[in-house]
């Protein structure tokens, strides 16, 4: 068996002689015989290093990695530049503990300081914290911080993406808020029906920029039929698209949340992923989680530390806004390196090449006959809708190494692009549809 | 130090992407306005700050980290490189499960010998850290009493000893809750308890071996006295690295755990993140899991239980951390995992045994995977508190024990040394610690500016909380 303990046996019999023992088994005296285990435990056998890297091998190559991805729907393929994963595998910021002691915690502290900043310019906010679990989980957050004694319903924009709404209702299902979905219209969240659900005891509304099916929407008049009934107003964020469009801050949001996995997070089958958050200054003490603040030390000299900490639960415990204690501060770490690596010139390129492609994309599968099934202006996703099975075309195109958009249902497609697909994938993808739906036809 | 918004210089950048080839769009309207204010630095400046970061930084591969309650183990290399074949890290979570059969027996794998490991009969890794795992728990606890029709049940009972965490995720799920006090010997007094549970209790949540160190000798009692009041049990798997192959938490009685794999299962903290929670429960229970449970045989599929309660995490949780935790299982097996847990026993026996006669434990020097000192007899006769202890510790390159906690010991220090430490390791910081008690009593004052051979001096919290600064603001322009 492989083992990570450093004493030897005969260590282990001296280091008991010494504290007046002799076998380890008197070790756990307190506990009591009737609870110990006494089965045969169903545990594999303990393995060497190279079976272990053999065994992890081939269970990896159990899984298909699609060279050429044309899906997002909250988990996008873009690129991460070399210096990310040789910066963010430094021991010292893998292995560390949150940085409570701050006297030997200055780089960890600054490291997130720095994004706090970073999420701050990209979202057009006055605050962020040091990050929470991922893009739903954020959005769950910031729906509890809207909550007031009489204001305790939320509603949520039907055209979000329903991983998030999902995510979102459980934690209503917590809490006790009530959760309304606002129906859609064409890929729109439905303004009449906005105006009317909006009531005196909605706390907030939940609306995406772009929204699921990657369409922009009329977030100004959304927002300020929010504020009008004085609830609060949630944006849910791309963040390589805020380096083009209009900001949360711009539009006037309370609290900006999103999935910070594109800014230098691998597809990882789902996590770790990087939920961020920012608000204004207002709300800045109902964030939850961890936040590091600018202060000085004894001696004057700039010092990064954890504050605002009366927020929290290990002081507040049951009267804590937020149980968040681990976060994702190695993901928030990635994050920066990645802004910082693209700089803001890098960072527009990439959410102006993603929306190139992705128009590129949709314009030679209309040629095919996959419509546009919301004519709007979109970033980097669009749907389409065909007389082709929406089965069929993903399959055929998984044959071919192709990762084709997200079936939405048998005649609709939700497609993704980003700068890291090419024109020459673009049209190797369109011959492959061209024969499907020949074949089809 | 600079922040790297303050180093390089206008137009500094990498060379990452080409020149597109495609036709650009215009937003128009949806276009941002306001100046997007990112570093402008060249790779190597970029390279050379944060080295200097890490530099700045203390990881357990810097040193000891006998961190209370945290269980600051070493992380194997072999389990980061698992983590980052190809094989995991290209794979998107909305692939055809077909194409995804790797990542699911990754969980069937680590759902079966974790199951083994606490005695329970399914599991979900959709939670990402500890709290969320007891959200999720608590959330299961909810579900469960709901589908019984009876809708009495709005308290969870929590001892003044837990984790903060615990209350805090119990309010989140929408339970009231009573705080019991503990006995004069730390555990969970008995008769608090059977005064507290009634027929509003929904479940009791505990950690055992609890945040003293010591094991619940009463725990088959605890646990039946919850049951016959009709509530449920909740295990804080916080402090499962004392007892794994020797006691299974649903052979106590619990009915629904989580587990730390950040803590008990090797995978690194990254500076307070990402963890994982995974949450086990009995059969009973395993219709309310969130997310999807695998399935299936030869071809493993993906299925959403009868009731679950939704989804606590988009997709499929912090699934690269679990690859971490399943190859860290692998490698130890059904011995290694005993001997990890003896071993941590040991390491925390031999160093309360060799700091009894100079610090104060006050539950005794007989404990699990870690003890708690009292420094209260210091304080009075010296002025010397357990920060400033703490804040000593760092001057000899050991990172303090956990301070402050549990809030039922005054000036606690809670230390947990964890199994990969060496004996050296230990009595030198045994020597420290007798250092800083005599340093206490000759030159006290000292201490309280304690550290000094850190890279700064304490912080001035009251001046960071009373005046927030917590963006990077231009001292030129003011924004």
């Amino acid at each position: 068996m492989g083992s990570y303990v450093v004493s030897t046996k005969e260590e282990q019999q001296q280091m008991l002689k010494e504290i007046g023992m002799e076998k380890i088994e008197e070790l756990f005296a307190q506990v009591p015989e009737e609870v110990k285990f006494k089965g045969t435990w169903k545990l594999p056998k303990g393995l060497s290093e190279i079976e272990v890297r053999t065994k992890m091998q081939e269970i990896a190559e159990k899984n298909k990695v699609f060279p050429h991805i044309f899906r997002g729907a909250g988990a996008y393929n873009h690129y991460i530049p070399s210096i990310v994963k040789a910066v963010t595998s430094k021991e010292e910021f893998v292995t560390a503990y949150t940085p409570y002691q701050a006297e030997i915690s200055q780089g960890i502290l600054q490291s997130i300081f720095e994004y706090q900043s970073m999420i701050c310019e990209l979202t057009g906010m006055d605050v962020s914290n040091a990050s929470v679990y991922d893009g739903a989980t954020a959005a769950a957050e910031a729906v509890a911080m809207c909550r007031e004694r009489k204001k305790d319903k939320i509603l949520i924009s039907s055209t979000s993406n329903p991983e998030v709404v999902e995510v979102i209702r459980t934690y209503c299902y917590g809490n006790g808020m009530e959760c309304q979905m606002v129906p859609q219209k064409q890929g729109h969240t439905d303004m009449e029906a906005l105006e009317a659900m909006l009531t005196e005891d909605t706390a907030g509304f939940y609306v995406q920029e772009p929204n699921y099916y990657g369409i922009l929407e009329d977030y100004d008049a959304m927002g300020q039929m929010v504020h009008r009934q004085k609830a609060r107003y949630i944006m849910g964020c791309n963040p390589i698209a805020l380096a083009v469009l209009k900001t949360p801050g711009e539009y006037g949001a309370d609290i900006a949340v999103g999935e910070g996995q594109p800014l230098g997070m691998e597809l990882g089958f789902g996590g770790p992923y990087l939920g961020f958050m920012a608000s204004t200054k207002a709300l800045m003490r109902r964030l939850p989680g961890r936040i590091v603040g600018e202060t000085v030390d004894e001696q004057g000299r700039r010092t990064f530390v954890l504050t605002l900490q009366a927020r929290e639960q290990h002081i507040r415990r049951e009267k804590a806004g937020s149980n968040v204690c681990s976060n994702q501060a190695h993901c928030a770490l990635t994050a920066a390196v990645y802004l910082s690596a693209m700089g803001a010139d890098g960072l527009r390129e990439a959410a102006k090449q993603s929306a190139a492609r992705a128009h590129e994309l949709q314009r030679a599968l209309g040629n095919l006959g996959f419509s546009l099934k919301y004519p709007s202006c979109f970033f980097h996703e669009f749907v389409t809708e065909s007389k082709v099975p929406s089965e069929i075309v993903v399959k055929a195109l998984e044959e071919r190494g192709y990762l084709g958009g997200l079936p939405l249902n048998e005649r609709e497609i939700l497609w993704c692009a980003t700068e890291k697909n090419t024109k020459q994938e673009i049209k190797f993808l369109s011959e492959v549809l061209k024969e499907v739906c020949e074949a089809w036809n | 130090m600079e922040l790297i918004f303050e180093k390089g210089a206008e137009g500094r950048h990498l060379s990452i992407l080409p020149s597109c080839d495609a036709e650009q769009v215009e937003f128009g309207e949806f276009s941002r306005q306001t100046e997007l204010r990112l570093p402008q630095v060249s790779e190597n400046e970029l390279s050379r700050h944060y080295t200097q970061l890490a530099e700045r930084s203390y990881g357990v591969n810097n040193g000891f980290y006998p961190l209370g309650s945290c269980t600051m183990k070493y992380n194997p290399k072999v389990n980061e490189e698992a983590a980052s074949f190809d094989g995991f890290t290209h794979i998107h979570p909305l692939q055809p499960e077909h194409t995804a059969q790797g990542c699911l027996e990754v969980f069937r794998l680590a759902e079966e010998a974790l199951c083994e490991i606490t005695g329970m009969d399914a599991m979900t890794f959709q939670p990402a850290a500890g709290a969320h795992g007891e959200f999720t728990g608590l959330l299961l606890i909810k579900a469960y009493h709901e589908k019984r029709g009876d809708s009495r049940r709005k308290k969870i009972i929590v001892p003044d000893s837990a984790h903060g965490t615990n209350p805090a995720s119990a309010a989140m799920a929408g339970f009231e809750i009573v705080n019991i006090p503990s006995a004069p010997d730390g555990c969970v007094d008995l008769e608090s308890l059977h005064k507290a549970v009634g027929e509003d209790t929904a479940g009791l949540m505990l950690t055992n071996p609890n945040t003293i160190g010591l094991f619940d000798k009463n725990i088959l009692e605890i646990t039946r006295i919850v049951h016959e009041a009709g509530g449920l049990n909740y295990y804080d798997g916080a402090n499962l690295n004392a007892v794994m192959g020797l006691v299974r938490p649903g052979d106590m009685g619990f009915d629904v755990v989580h587990l730390n794999l950040h803590k008990t299962f090797s995978t690194p903290h990254g500076g307070g993140g990402p963890g994982s929670g995974p949450v086990g429960c009995k059969d009973f229970l395993e219709q309310f899991l969130p997310g999807k449970q695998v399935c299936g045989e030869d071809r493993l599929v993906s299925e959403k239980p009868d009731c679950s309660v939704g989804s606590v995490k988009a997709f499929n949780g912090n699934f690269l951390v679990v690859v971490k935790a399943l190859a860290y299982i692998l490698t130890l097996g059904n011995d290694g995992i005993q001997e990890a847990s003896q071993n941590a026993v040991l390491n925390a026996n031999y160093m309360a045994k060799k700091l009894e006669h100079i610090y104060d434990l006050p539950y005794g020097s007989h404990c699990m995977h870690e003890f708690v000192m009292s420094l209260e007899k210091l304080k009075q006769e010296t002025k010397v508190s357990a920060m400033d202890v703490a804040k000593g510790l760092l001057d000899y390159g050991i990172h303090p024990p956990t301070m402050y906690f549990p809030l039922i010991v005054h000036e606690a220090l809670m230390v947990e040394p964890t199994e990969t430490e060496s004996r050296e390791t230990l009595d030198h910081a045994v020597k420290v610690f007798e250092k800083l008690w005599e340093q206490a009593r000759q030159d006290g004052e000292k201490l309280h500016h304690a550290p000094v051979h850190a890279a700064v001096g304490r912080p001035d919290e009251v001046r960071a909380a009373r005046q927030p600064v917590l963006r990077y603001q231009d001292s030129q322009t003011g924004k």
